[in-house]
């Protein structure tokens, strides 16, 4: 799996032009104030030693932010590892679908109720739609009971073309968004071939309660940009 | 990727191209530039790693400081520092005093810093306001505060 990953990771980053997309991707990078991350913050500058999972593109910001504070940082890019050519199987309809349980087997292999926070960034808006539910259910037993998960989702006034961001965290209440550049041919499992990561759905705040229904307690924060904050609590 | 200059690893230190591949334990007590394939274990203890961009490592490492310019798979335990370069792609889990992870680097594993001494540092790159990603201009450095918990010795097993 780790060589697989690392050939998608090659081809995403492209040869020559890589460069000049990470130039371009960092005169984008924006600047917001999470709610989210202001209530996490209280958490992680009140405890040590909690086990983090970061779940977005590798950040030296965030493993930074976390071992500042005296945690352990654990880092996997899921939306990554869900574009391995070798999951893709066909049903028995022979629809080309991404294989699930292959996923699990080589992602967020964790033991159980081992995290203390999760961060989803924007996951879920642009994951797999086979993978969604079954990742969600993956994280609420490796997390801890009591332990928090934050997850951003796109309102439907984001349009279809929103960008899919990496998330870096400045400071306790502020994180720096980066559009995630991939290589204009990469393929997206099953789907198309798509020029980049494109938001897959825009979940509801119904949807939303029923993606994380197993969790004890859910909390919204709507911003500006049109984006709702949810931190859920295992 | 971006070739490693000769200025890049110290003098002195021992050098295995990239043609080379090796099995089993690797130990030493010197500096060691790896271009090349090893699979097995390395123990360097006391002593610097350099895994060249060519470098495909799947090891168990333990060195006194960790750079990695190519692809490592396994757990670096390292009693100074761990250098992920822009282009390292490492899968496993990082034990150490101080880090620094260049913008680009992929890194999938747990990082667990211990600090031992009164005056460590944590080391975060942020090339964006450091462009140059040597380890002395690698980002912003903090103070460890309080006492720490003893070191993970083993993390937990991810297969």
């Amino acid at each position: 799996m780790a060589s697989v990953a690392y050939n998608v990771i090659k081809f995403l980053r492209g040869s020559t032009t890589s460069r000049d997309e990470s130039t371009a991707a960092l005169a984008q990078r924006v600047t917001r104030r999470s709610s989210g991350m202001s209530e996490l913050a209280r958490t992680l500058g009140s405890q040590e030693g909690l086990c983090i999972l970061d779940l977005g593109a590798t950040s030296p910001s965030n493993i930074r932010y976390f071992t500042e504070h005296g945690h352990k940082s654990y880092s996997e890019d899921v939306l990554l590892a869900s574009l391995d050519p070798g999951l893709v199987i066909e049903d028995e309809q022979g629809n080309r679908i991404l294989d699930e349980k292959r996923f699990l087997a080589e992602n967020l292999v964790y033991p159980a109720a081992h995290f203390d926070v999760v961060f989803c960034w924007n996951m879920a808006d642009y994951l797999d739609e086979s993978l969604v539910k079954p990742v969600v259910a993956r994280l609420w037993s490796s997390l801890k009971p009591g332990g928090m998960l934050l997850a951003f989702f796109h309102t439907r006034d984001a349009g279809a073309d929103a960008p899919c961001h990496r998330y870096h965290i400045l400071n306790n209440e502020t994180l720096e968004l980066c559009p995630i550049v991939a290589h204009p041919e990469a393929g997206r499992g099953p789907g198309p071939t798509r020029t980049n990561f494109r938001l897959q759905r825009v979940f509801n705040n119904r949807h939303i309660e029923n993606l994380f229904r197993d969790f004890a307690s859910i909390k919204f924060f709507l911003a500006r940009d049109n984006v709702r904050e949810v931190l859920v609590v295992r | 990727m971006d070739p490693v200059k000769p200025s890049d690893f110290a003098r002195g230190e021992a050098h295995l191209g990239k043609s080379l591949l090796i099995r089993g334990e690797l130990s030493g007590s010197e500096d060691l530039y790896l271009d090349g394939q090893v699979e097995g274990t390395i123990d360097l203890k006391g002593n610097r790693l350099t895994v060249g961009p060519n470098g495909k490592i799947k090891a168990n490492v333990n060195a006194r400081s960790a750079v990695v310019h190519g692809k490592l798979e396994g757990n670096i335990t390292a009693s100074d520092r761990v250098d992920l370069k822009h282009s390292a792609v490492v899968t496993g889990d990082i034990t150490t005093q101080r880090i620094s992870i260049d913008e680009g680097a992929y890194f999938k594993g747990g990082v667990d810093i211990h600090r031992d001494a009164p005056k460590q540092e944590v080391v975060g790159a942020k090339p964006e306001v450091t462009p140059a990603s040597t380890p002395a201009a690698a980002g912003a450095s903090v103070s460890a505060t309080g006492a720490r918990p003893a070191p993970i010795a083993a993390l937990d097993p991810r297969k």
